[in-house]
């Protein structure tokens, strides 16, 4: 095996026990089906009664939104199981072993992915169910679905470098809380980001939830012609500003949690 | 190359403790070398130095001829390890938990699976295999550990504390499991606070305090060290405890030890029968009663108080269960 096999295979290996675990941790796969299912409920009824959007109905304009939610939060599987794992000694039978160090993240990152995979799944059930449909050519939409996954992973990578920067699950918890709310509110995920003042706009029009949802929203045809459409840059080039986003994530992001894997586990 | 293990001069330190204090040794190929030594003395940090998840702050170290800093990768292809904590993965099965060990060693999908099921049932684990970890017995939880280091075969072996929460019958097992191991060629450092375990298995003994060895050799030789013989004598009564200590004091090469709750008094002496039997004397005039008394070869038990100045743990893993 040489140095490009070895990392596949071992991470191949990881994903495997990831997906075991996941499978027989009812918690994790509860919260990965019930969350989707609650949210696309509450918000399509709850704000959907009170938000109004130019030109098309809530719930389309919604969907993508909620399903970049379902992503980020999702994406915090990986962190939160990565600080779950340091704390017991499983990270020094990896390191004893002749495994490709990478195999690790490369393995719990992978995993996550085909976690959010299904999750994606049941919400675009559940979308179809209160209404959302899609407009635009198929191949478009499976981009929009490539586009959300490819970003899932990006993130994967960024909750794993918070995960291995704290170390506790506790810790973890808090600050992913703490960063994932105002990452999703101030944004144009659940309304129209040109309806807020000022600061809060310029922040949500940058925010790159609100550019992948965008995308997602191009992609899917949720998107109407009434609407006010906003001058920031991101926004006006939604699909490649999120290929953008997605590739300076990934290459900040896994060297650094790479970087701090080492350290974490060799303390 | 015929030493499996080599270390010079090993520094590791955790900012004001030193942990490994220039500690030097090496381990002949298909030997089987037991680290001892009370809490602390850092047996572990040496396992883990040796074993590539620590880097040391001084000396030099190879494990199977690579170096434990430059050539860490292909080092961990020749060793197998059981740490101190037994590091398997809960939500897994006993056997998917070993076949996973067995892909990472890069055996390949069948080898892995084949050699997982032979493990354990060396390991009187088969009826267990296919239940998530998290339902086992912290016994059974240290054989997958230790069926985990033996996955690939490897050349050299580490294990830190093995038999530590085993029952009798599954130590016994191990010892044998270990002694074949040994017999076919490995390597094995071991790390034990049961002196009956260093004394079964190993060829060469070696006692670290304070991150430095303080003793090694031969069980024999170790005893021969501490030299002389012992006088262990049981009173009836507590009270006469004192009155015995006294006497027994005078013929002392060292320190007396006395065990109030099985009012024992063991000490060390140069002439053994001369002094036994002036003891005797003396404490029949004194009123003792003397309940038994007899003159024994030092124990390892013996050589380790002596070296350590700290009791060994008694030889019932439930009894240094409880008091840790
Ligand atoms: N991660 C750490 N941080 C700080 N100090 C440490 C760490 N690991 C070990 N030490 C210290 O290093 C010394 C040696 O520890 P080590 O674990 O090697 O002892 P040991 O001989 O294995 O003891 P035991 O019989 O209790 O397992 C101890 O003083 C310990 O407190
Ligand atoms: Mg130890």
């Amino acid at each position: 095996m040489n140095a490009l096999t070895m990392p596949i295979a071992d991470g191949w290996t990881i994903a495997r026990r990831n997906t075991r675990k996941i499978r027989r941790s009812p918690d994790l796969l509860g919260s990965a089906i019930m969350f989707p299912i609650v949210f696309v409920l509450m918000f399509a009824y709850v704000f959907g009664s009170v938000i109004d959007v130019p030109g098309m109905s809530y719930r389309e304009f919604l969907l993508p939104g909620i399903f970049v939610q379902a992503v980020l939060v999702s994406a915090q599987v990986t962190g939160y199981t990565l600080t779950l794992d340091l704390q017991k000694g499983i990270f020094d039978r990896f390191r004893s072993l002749p495994m490709a160090p990478s195999g690790v993240l490369i393995g719990q990152t992978v995993s996550d992915l085909l976690m959010n995979l299904a999750s994606l799944v049941v919400m675009a059930v559940m979308g179809l169910i209160v209404g959302w449909r899609v407009h635009t050519a198929p191949h478009e939409a499976v981009l929009g679905f490539g586009l959300l996954l490819l970003f899932a992973y990006a993130f994967s990578w960024f909750t794993a470098t918070v995960a291995l920067a704290l170390r506790t699950p506790e810790s973890f918890n808090n600050i992913a809380t703490t960063l994932s709310f105002p990452l999703m509110f101030v944004s144009n995920a659940f309304l129209d980001s040109s309806d807020l003042p000022a600061p809060l706009r310029v922040v949500a029009e940058w925010n790159p939830v609100s550019t992948i949802t965008q995308a997602a929203r191009e992609l899917f045809g949720n998107t109407s012609a009434a609407m006010k459409t906003a001058d920031a840059w991101p926004l006006q080039h939604a699909v490649p500003a999120s290929l953008l986003w997605i590739a300076v994530i990934l290459v900040v992001f896994i060297p650094l949690a790479t970087r701090l894997y080492k350290k974490a586990v060799s303390a | 190359m015929s030493d499996a293990i080599t270390a010079e001069g090993l520094v590791k330190r955790y900012g004001e403790v030193t942990a490994l204090d220039g500690l030097s040794f090496t381990v002949p190929r298909g030997t089987v070398l037991a680290l001892l030594g009370p809490n602390g003395a850092g047996k572990t940090t040496t396992v883990r130095v040796l074993t590539t998840l620590l880097r040391p702050d001084g000396g030099r170290a190879t494990v199977a001829g690579y170096d434990v800093v430059g050539d860490a990768r292909r080092l961990r292809s020749s060793i197998g390890l059981s740490g101190q904590y037994a590091a398997v993965d809960e939500h897994l099965t006993g056997a998917e938990n070993l076949e996973m060990i067995g892909r990472l060693y890069h055996l390949g999908a069948k080898r892995s699976k084949a050699r997982a099921r032979e493990l354990l049932e060396r390991f009187d684990l088969t009826d267990a295999a296919n239940r998530p970890v998290k339902g086992y017995s912290g016994g059974m939880r240290r054989r997958v550990d230790l069926a985990g280091a033996l996955v690939a075969d490897p050349p050299v072996l580490f294990l830190d504390e093995p038999t530590t929460g085993l029952d009798p019958r599954a130590r016994a097992a191990l010892w044998d499991t270990i002694s074949e191991l040994v017999a076919a060629g490995s390597t094995l450092l071991l790390t034990t606070q049961y002196m009956e375990e260093a004394d079964h298995l190993a060829d060469q003994i070696m006692v670290v305090d304070h991150g430095r060895a303080i003793a090694r050799g031969t069980a024999d030789e170790l005893k021969d060290q501490v030299g002389g013989s012992r006088i262990e004598l049981t009173v009836t009564d507590a009270a006469e405890l004192e009155t015995a200590r006294q006497a027994l004091a005078r013929f002392a090469a060292g320190a007396v030890r006395t065990v109030p709750e099985s009012l024992q008094i063991t000490v060390a002496v140069t002439d053994g029968p001369e002094s036994l039997r002036q003891v005797l004397g003396l404490l029949a005039d004194a009123g003792v009663r003397v309940r038994d008394a007899g003159l024994r070869r030092p124990t390892l038990d013996d050589v380790y108080l002596t070296l350590t100045g700290h009791q060994a743990s008694g030889t019932d893993p439930q009894a240094r269960e409880a008091t840790r």
